[in-house]
């Protein structure tokens, strides 16, 4: 059992007779070596208990619990119970621990009305899923600033009746009123469910995290964009992305967006046709919030690239979850000014060298970029360190991306590339099996 | 005072670079060469498939022939080792034993079991270790006493270490003369048992041999090529090199048939003489210093060879699913990629590092997300070169739970193989049931029309891949964000 540290100072509250004899034994304790009495644990001051308290994981602080009244009634103490998180797991399917079926019923039943950032770790079995919606249901008494649904697994609930769901949800977005964070990716949210997010919680709400909910159309975070004023973060997936969006995010009213993530994904190659944003509305959002991160994650199949990277686009961080092809490449390097930081996962046999090149030129302010299974010849390699200097402050590069030639070898170009970056740098290995 | 040795082969079945022995026969009036087949001791400590024990067993074959050589034999005694130990250290009136020393858990129980026995039975124990380049601790220490978890910083490490231990001279006729050998009739009742005595099936496709002298071949021919050796580079996408390799040594380091120290020597030379001279981690001997570096890691970390307990290894929520971990294993999983690579396993215990890259990301982050323990199993049972250290490793690294890199990074089935063989012709080989499909289809025979297919003369039946299909595209870009939070929330 970790033993939390034992603060010396003496709290001003409370009978300083008790406190100044406390002192007292414990130094006659300190200078006996044979020690007559222990001191009194029991009569330590709760407000000692409970920073002590603060530093013990919920398990030792259960078992410290049960040492004795005083012990207990701290443990109950609303300042031990603001945070929470839920570990729903299943035995039979699953390796990690979880959250003890009979400590959820204490937590309900005392501290529903004490608890503030909650969030539920679930794993992939519909049961968990279940147990979390469970939960939820029965927080009438909360009041959140934050909540958080995560899937550590496969989107366990998406399996579950999105009645049963949404209702569950619901109950914690009537009674919060101040929700400030919400992490919903995953889930079968809907458009009548933000609704009643909105309609409690639009002053309070900062962020938003709701990729991959199917069930949500644009008019529904569109709403939200409306009367959330004071949303910083959000994230969603491509689909529910519109000029309108973007218009209402760069409003007037509306505070300067710090962090938008989109994803954009395709569940079959050619099923879906993704629509197009306008031009002026990426220059209204970026005109009202100049500093905000865009991160895009790309998940579709070479051919679905049509509609992207056409024109200038505020794009900082970009990922490439599947294969991306030279000329998709090629049109990044001319439409992504603001571009910070790079990943291809992988992309084709033919050398992206121009593409390279083109990048380290136009993107100003590009420092992270990762290759996986691209082929780039060693001058062009070189030359795109060179271009971009020291400003790369982080370069991943599979050891197999890089194609010796005439003028470097595999052996060179480690020291080139450390020369030119300004410090020591090798390609990332995957070992020899 | 000379001593009664028994010598305990156990992972160094060789005689080439064997310190041990030599300390033996240069301490010793009387040598006793043993390999104790303890099968519960094996059987409890890895997985060994048929293949392997057929490797095994070829291998003491050689190690006796060789010893027979230079008058000497090599005495294969079934049954418990401690049994078996107290039983002959009293017929033969043993006073030393010595053994090679090996950093696996089950191999250092084994030894503190046989230093008690020495302590109670009044015999000496000497082991040596051989089977990695450097002493590990060695590099242990340098590191304020905990192993470098990048490769970068063991790369440091060594510079900083000089070279490796020298291989020990050659063992020679006049060393085994000076002590007396065991009786023939010894031998006879003591001879390496055939698979079929052991209860194994006699069935082996494949095409590696067991044992030092094959080793030593391999090892020649891989010297030979003396102007690829020098400018060498971890193989790029060459189609030929995913078929079994006929200069391939790994099985040969990892049952200690030949000496990686030797090796290692024998390239430091050629490379002396060739002009343009490859640093790691781009040369061949990297293949033999990732060794070093898990032997390294794992001989400092409890626990290496699972998740619960494993202080480097990240602590996922991975599933339980039994149906599609069989698929796996069995070739089934419908995407020839990875089921030829399978197959080729199965059928010859050695699939080029490439290939092992594929099947265990698909079955970790990339498609299944099965837990890598469950793939580091049946690596064990069915790779020849099977190795406690390596094995869990590599598989640690692949499944992205340990080692990690900036970005992670997924191995698409499809993609990856038309990238390293284009034509097919791997997978025509091992799946021949596909031999006709045109390569544009072959690494997705589900594309193809279904006339196509009759032409081919092998329909797909949809009812079983689809499923494996949705598979692999729900799950990897869920994986990629499953791999972000498993590591933010850790």
């Amino acid at each position: 059992m970790k033993r939390g540290r034992k603060t010396n100072e003496a709290n001003s509250s409370s009978s300083e007779d008790t406190t100044e004899k406390e002192c007292k034994r414990h130094k006659v304790v300190e200078k006996k070596t044979a020690v007559v009495q222990s001191p009194d644990w029991a009569n330590l001051l709760q407000d000692i208990i409970l920073q002590v308290f603060q530093y013990l994981p919920l398990l030792d602080r259960a078992h410290a619990s049960q040492v004795c009244r005083s012990w207990n009634q701290v443990f109950h103490m609303p300042d031990l119970w603001r945070c929470f998180e839920f570990e729903l797991n299943q035995p039979a399917t699953s390796n990690l621990r979880t959250t003890h079926p009979e400590l959820i019923k204490q937590i309900i039943k005392r501290h529903s009305n004490h608890l503030q950032y909650v969030s539920f770790k679930v794993d992939s079995s519909k049961e968990s899923a279940e147990a979390a919606c469970d939960i939820l249901s029965q927080l009438v008494n909360c009041s959140l600033k934050t909540l958080g649904l995560i899937s550590t697994a496969r989107p366990s609930f998406m399996d579950l009746p999105k009645s049963h769901f949404i209702s569950a949800l619901t109950v914690v977005f009537v009674n919060s009123k101040s929700l400030s964070s919400l992490k919903i990716d995953d889930t079968p949210v809907d458009d009548p469910s933000l609704k009643v997010l909105v309609a409690n919680n639009s002053d309070t709400l900062k962020l938003l995290k709701m990729s991959s909910c199917p069930h949500v159309s644009p008019a529904g975070i569109l709403c939200v964009a409306d009367q959330c004023h004071g949303l910083r973060e959000l994230a969603l997936n491509y689909h529910l992305l519109s000029d309108e969006l973007l218009l209402a995010l760069s409003s007037e009213k509306h505070v300067r967006l710090e962090h938008l993530r989109i994803d954009v994904v395709s569940e079959n190659p050619g099923q879906t046709q993704f629509h197009t944003i306008q031009k002026s509305s990426w220059d209204a959002f970026i005109k009202h919030s100049p500093k905000v991160n865009l991160v895009m994650y790309f998940f579709l199949y070479e051919e679905e690239f049509d509609p992207f990277f056409r024109y200038e686009i505020p794009v900082t961080h970009l990922y490439f979850g599947r294969s991306v092809s030279k000329d998709v490449l090629g049109r990044v390097g001319l439409t992504c000014p603001r571009l910070v930081e790079l990943v291809v996962c992988a992309n084709g046999l033919r050398p992206l060298d121009e593409e390279l090149i083109c990048i380290a030129e136009r993107c100003k302010y590009l420092s992270a970029v990762g290759l996986g299974e691209c082929e780039v010849s060693c001058s062009a390699f070189v030359e795109f360190v060179k271009m971009c200097g020291g400003r790369l402050s982080q370069l991943s590069i599979m050891e197999e991306v890089l194609i010796p030639d005439q003028k470097y070898s595999l052996e060179q170009i480690h020291w080139e590339v450390s020369k030119h970056l300004g410090r020591v740098w090798f390609p990332d290995m995957m070992p020899t099996w | 005072m000379l001593h009664r040795t028994i010598h305990l082969f156990r992972k160094e079945l060789r005689l080439h670079d064997n310190p041990v022995l030599l300390a033996a026969l240069q301490s010793s009036e009387a040598l006793y060469p043993v390999y104790i087949l303890d099968r519960a001791f094996l059987t409890s400590s890895m997985h060994i498939g048929a293949l392997r024990w057929h490797f095994l067993l070829q291998s003491l074959e050689d190690l006796h022939k060789n010893l027979c050589q230079l008058g000497s034999c090599l005495l294969v005694i079934q049954g418990e080792y401690e049994t078996v130990l107290r039983d002959h250290i009293q017929r033969w009136n043993i006073t030393q034993v010595t053994l090679d020393a090996e950093m696996e858990p089950f191999y250092k129980e084994m030894e503190a079991n046989i230093q008690r026995l020495g302590a109670e039975l009044g015999f000496e124990v000497l082991s040596l270790v051989s089977h990695s380049l450097y002493d590990t601790q060695r590099i242990l220490d340098i590191n304020g006493g905990s192993p470098p978890l990048t490769y970068k910083r063991f790369l440091h490490i060594l510079s900083l270490l000089g070279d490796p231990e020298v291989p020990v001279r050659n063992l020679t006729a006049e060393d085994f003369q000076r002590c007396s050998a065991p009786d023939a009739d010894l031998a006879e009742s003591y001879r390496v048992p055939l698979p079929e005595d052991l209860k194994i099936s006699p069935e082996n496709l494949s095409p590696w041999r067991g044992g030092e002298t094959e080793g030593l071949q391999r090892l020649e021919q891989h010297l030979t090529d003396q102007g690829w050796v020098a400018s060498f580079t971890k193989p790029r996408t060459i189609p030929n090199s995913l078929l079994p390799s006929t200069t391939g040594l790994s099985p040969y380091f990892s049952m200690g048939c030949l000496s990686v120290r030797t090796f290692f020597y024998r390239l430091s030379n050629i490379y002396a003489q060739a002009k343009h001279h490859s640093l790691p981690p781009v040369s061949l001997q990297g293949q033999l210093l990732w060794r070093e570096f898990f032997y390294t890691v794992a001989s400092a970390t409890p626990n290496f060879t699972q998740m619960a307990g494993n202080p480097i290894c990240l602590q996922i929520c991975w599933y339980k699913d039994a149906e599609r971990l069989h698929k796996w294993k069995m070739a089934q999983t419908g995407f020839p990629w990875i089921d030829a690579i399978m197959t080729q396993l199965r059928q010859e215990g050695w699939i080029h590092h490439l290939a092992r890259h594929a099947v265990a990301c698909f079955l970790t982050r990339g498609d299944l997300w099965i837990s890598w323990e469950e793939g580091m199993k049946v690596f064990e049972e069915l790779l020849l070169d099977a190795d406690y250290s390596i094995n869990a490793g590599n598989w640690m690294w692949l499944s992205a739970s340990a080692f990690f890199h900036q970005y992670t990074r997924i191995f698409c089935p499809v993609r990856f193989g038309k990238r390293t063989d284009p034509q097919g012709n791997y997978i025509r080989k091992y799946l021949p049931i596909l031999k006709n499909f045109p390569s544009k289809y072959i690494y997705e025979p589900w594309t193809a029309s279904e006339e196509e297919q009759k032409q081919a003369g092998c329909i797909i039946d949809d009812a079983d891949d689809p499923m494996e299909i949705k598979v692999k595209r729900d799950h990897s870009e869920e994986n990629i964000s499953k791999g972000k939070v498993a590591r933010t929330t850790e």
